[in-house]
């Protein structure tokens, strides 16, 4: 399996008053082709940030790319301008938004939201573009599109929203698409409906997915590799089997076990994580779990633990996983 | 829309009702009559002037003999012009007004949105403080100010451009700059700051990340939804400057209706006063209603109901 996106090395800082913030620090990661790889963490640790900067959506400034290199498919997205970035966008690499109620322009139909993208990238006339984007609506399955397309934002569900914010991101058929935190905003039943429609038209299209979210739940069904996040790193990696069966960050073990599960004794309370993450102003020498981490050693204050490789597929990083802590 | 027309029509009537009778009774409340302040008048001469004018009789019956007047259109004889009636001078003095007013409004609503944008477009950069000390100036400095800085400096040196006078566009030119500035400013604020709102939702996300350009993301997406608004405080703007205003008329030596509305009240010139007042009454109502409209044209989310809200 080739990789379609190959992120080095990757550093985001935003320019504050205060100082900088190191909202990324130092992420390497793949996605392979028709694969789906799902980045989860808690809010705050740069999940989003990393999604942006793939897109280079970010306000600049007052974010800057540190250091790194984003190869999408061999190329180096950093090194384009903002005009050669347009036409990756939409085209190859599209975005579906955390908040469908605010990501539609209120004041425009939607169906000339859609024809706009679509127009952007095809040299189709009105009328075609417009057959178009009906088509697309059929596509993630929103009732009586030819009636839909005339409307607007307002008269439309939050679940149907996010429904043509798929279709949007669709129109190009890119090959990557970035969802961030689809779902967060809607409820519960309607999740599973917009996390269907995603992974149909993936096996459709055959697009890669990157599927950002904080919630463990929706991870297993969707993803096939599982990147967890933590004050801007990556803190483990791994097939979505192994995150779950085997995690190895004591951060990762610690997120499952919070996941409300069916199971769970009657009087048994909902497990959470004390305390909160990191500042990222003056990010932390050490391991930037070591606050949280109930089985933290000394090393871990100072020294940054390095990646240790599990198999070929899974790495975490964490003192314990090294050699010489093998006895615990 | 029809229904909410008429709706608006007939609330606009009650409140034109309540706007004559709160302003006759404040108006004659105040102490002082049209022509006390003419010297000494011979008794004989003051009994017939009130007489003449009816301010001998009781104020209830003045008031209905007021209303039934203003029902046929007729807002009575000036006390202090002989010549002209009340009808007469806002019909002499409002074109000329209004015609300085909307040039001052074009001036004002094509610079005010691009200068606000731009500010907002680069924020803390120069554009961004150039357009917001024009915007400081034009809200800050009083226009009795603006007007002679012009005169001094432009009109004095430009020779055809006139120190004041009213017959030809080029009359117009000082005149509709000055009294543009304030609502320019004010517009040019408004703007920036809503723009700079648009330009941080969501749906700006989206736009670029369909890969549009630039210019279309700010042009289609910002700017429409940005100019919402400025649209509400229109209204009252557009009124404010089509009655004229006092101050710049006086400078420019221009024959509006600005003038009216201070000297009536000096003057205790009931009828004018009432006329002045009942003018701009009806100006600011169907400025508000097609302000109202307009809205509903550019925003999709307002629609009027069938009930007719």
């Amino acid at each position: 399996m080739d990789n379609i996106l190959d992120v080095r090395n990757l550093s985001v800082s935003f320019k504050t008053f205060f100082g900088e913030v190191e909202a990324v620090r130092d992420i390497s990661f793949t996605v392979g082709r028709k694969q789906t790889v799902a980045i989860v963490g808690e809010s705050g640790c740069g999940k989003s940030v990393t999604a942006n900067s793939i897109m280079q959506l970010l306000p600049m400034p007052p974010a800057f790319f540190k250091s790194g290199k984003i190869l999408f498919k061999g190329e180096d997205l950093l090194k384009r301008t903002d005009k050669q970035m347009e036409e990756v966008r939409s085209s190859q690499i599209s975005m579906v938004f955390q908040d469908p109620m605010t990501s539609l322009n209120p004041t425009m139909k939607i169906g000339s939201q859609i024809v706009e993208g679509i127009q952007k990238h095809k040299n189709l006339s009105r009328r075609d573009a417009k057959k178009k984007a009906i088509e697309m609506l059929e596509l993630v399955a929103v009732p009586e599109p030819e009636k839909r397309v005339n409307q607007y934002p307002h008269e439309f569900s939050g679940g149907m929203r996010q429904r043509v914010m798929i279709a949007l991101a669709m129109v190009s058929n890119p090959e990557l698409l970035i969802a961030d935190e689809p779902t967060t905003a809607l409820d519960v039943t309607v999740q599973a409906q917009i996390l269907e429609i995603m992974k149909d038209i993936q096996e459709q299209m055959g697009m890669s997915i990157i599927l950002i979210t904080h919630d463990l739940g929706i991870v297993a069904d969707m993803s096939d590799k599982v990147l967890v996040m933590y004050a801007g790193q990556i803190l483990e990696e791994g097939l979505t089997r192994e995150i779950y069966k085997n995690p190895k960050h004591p951060y990762t073990i610690k997120l499952l076990e919070s996941v409300p599960r069916l199971d769970m004794a009657r009087n048994e309370s909902l497990h959470s994580i004390e305390g909160t993450p990191p500042d990222l102003y003056i990010p932390p020498k050490g391991c930037s779990f070591f606050d949280r981490c109930e089985f933290a050693l000394k090393v871990c204050k100072d020294y940054m633990p390095q990646f240790h490789q599990h198999n070929k597929t899974h790495k975490s990083r964490c003192w314990l996983n090294h050699p010489m802590a093998k006895g615990k | 829309m029809k229904k909410y027309l008429l709706k608006r029509f007939f609330m606009s009537i009650i409140t034109l009702w309540a706007i004559v009778t709160i302003t006759f009774f404040l108006m004659h409340s105040v102490p002082g009559n049209p022509f006390a302040k003419e010297g000494k008048m011979p008794p004989t001469v003051y009994q017939n002037l009130q007489r003449k004018y009816g301010l001998d009789k009781p104020k209830s019956e003045q008031y209905v003999i007021y209303l039934k007047n203003l029902l046929r259109g007729d807002f009575g004889d000036s006390m202090k012009s002989r010549v002209e009636t009340v009808n007469d001078m806002i019909e002499r003095g409002f074109p000329i007004s209004a015609y300085l007013g909307v040039e001052a409004l074009l001036i004002a609503l094509v610079f005010g949105p691009v200068l606000g944008a731009l500010a907002a477009l680069f924020q803390n950069k120069v554009p961004d403080y150039i357009s917001m000390i024009i915007a400081i100036i034009g809200i800050s400095v009083p226009s009795f100010i603006m007007g002679t800085v012009f005169i001094q400096f432009i009109a004095k040196n430009v020779s055809w451009i006139p120190i004041g006078g009213w017959g030809e566009f080029r009359h117009t030119i000082l005149p509709a700059i000055a009294l543009s500035l304030m609502p320019l400013a004010y517009i040019a604020r408004l703007m920036r700051s809503s723009m700079l709102e648009v330009l941080g939702q969501d749906y700006i996300k989206t736009a670029k990340s369909k890969g549009l350009s630039k210019s279309t993301v700010i042009l289609k997406h910002a700017v429409r939804n940005a100019i919402l608004p400025i649209v509400s405080v229109l209204g009252t703007l557009i009124s404010n400057l089509l009655v004229g205003s006092f101050v710049i008329e006086k400078i420019f030596g221009i024959p509006g209706l600005g003038a009216f509305f201070v000297n009536s009240i000096v003057s205790r010139d009931y009828t004018l006063i009432m006329g002045t007042t009942i003018f701009y009454s009806i100006i600011l109502i169907i400025m508000l209603l097609l302000v109202d409209i307009s809205y509903v044209l550019i925003d999709p989310r307002i629609r009027l109901t069938k009930e007719g809200r």
